[in-house]
């Protein structure tokens, strides 16, 4: 099998293993975009702390894996414009739409939500257009 | 102090497999996307290895009234499928693809990827503020 796909099954039960034990030890939905967006506007100010500690984690233990060689450091496929732009995009629309790929794809699907279901077929066509589209216009350093 | 070391450690093992599938490498996830072009599957791995573990934490959470450290289990989902849920999902999908990351991996990168990813981070993080400034208003 493509050693990329081992890679992903494995990196994949790990997020899974994340979520598992933050819903049963916490009883909370591990979404990426919620647990940032709720600092970011303030909706999440009741349990800024839990919320803190896991972006704590989330960012602490990649950079020591990458500085002690673990795991490589990737590079980045667009220009300063471009990401600016991707990064709103991301912001505004995970906000919008209320979950991105953690919570509407893994927690969602996982549970069968209807919402998390349909939100991840949209995004992932969505995605796919951006691809063909960033191509297109030489968008894709 | 139980609550925020288990935040912690659940941050730090996402962020771990994060790295390790290759969701934190935007050129490999720009190839996962590429569904209408020369598409690489390994995202369908990725989402399966992480559906897997959590189908059986639902069922366990279903038979609980609350988790260990107390607080409620959460609702049922939501299953109104309204116009903000699907463009919401196209606009993040968009800039998924553009810039071949998401929210988990551009947290996940904020202490290795250098400059670009901490362009990226920003400008995420202003796109979520812009949204609760226009929501106030909506």
């Amino acid at each position: 099998m493509n050693p990329d796909w081992i890679a992903g099954l494995i990196g994949g039960m790990m997020i899974g293993g994340a979520a598992a034990l933050y819903l049963l030890g916490n009883g909370r939905i591990m979404g990426a975009s919620g647990l940032l967006g709720g600092l970011v506007d303030g909706t999440g100010r009741s349990n800024w702390t839990e919320r803190a500690a896991f972006i704590g984690g989330l960012v602490l233990l990649p950079a020591l894996l990458v500085a002690g060689g673990v795991a490589e450091r990737s590079a980045p496929i667009a220009g300063s414009g471009v990401l600016v732009l991707a990064g709103l995009m991301v912001g505004f629309g995970t906000r919008l739409g209320n979950g991105c790929t953690s919570g509407h794809g893994v927690c969602g699907i996982s549970r069968l939500s209807r919402r998390g279901i349909v939100a991840t077929v949209v995004y992932l066509l969505a995605g796919g257009i951006a691809v063909v589209l960033s191509r297109a216009l030489g968008w894709t350093a | 102090m139980k609550r925020l070391m288990i935040a912690a450690l659940s941050g730090a093992l996402f962020g771990a497999g994060l790295l390790i599938s290759g969701m934190t490498n935007p050129a490999k996830v720009q190839g996962w996307l590429d569904v209408f072009g020369r598409w690489d599957p390994t995202l369908g791995f990725v989402l399966t290895g992480a559906i897997l573990p959590m189908l059986v934490a639902w069922r366990v959470a279903a038979r609980r009234r609350t988790a260990l450290t107390g607080t409620q289990m959460p609702p049922p989902p939501p299953q109104m499928i309204d116009a903000r849920l699907i463009a919401g999902a196209a606009l993040f999908g968009l800039g998924w693809g553009f810039a071949g990351l998401c929210p988990g991996p551009a947290m996940a990168s904020i202490g290795f990827g250098g400059t670009p990813f901490l362009i990226f981070f920003a400008a995420m993080v202003a796109g979520m503020w812009l949204f609760a400034v226009w929501n106030r208003r909506a």
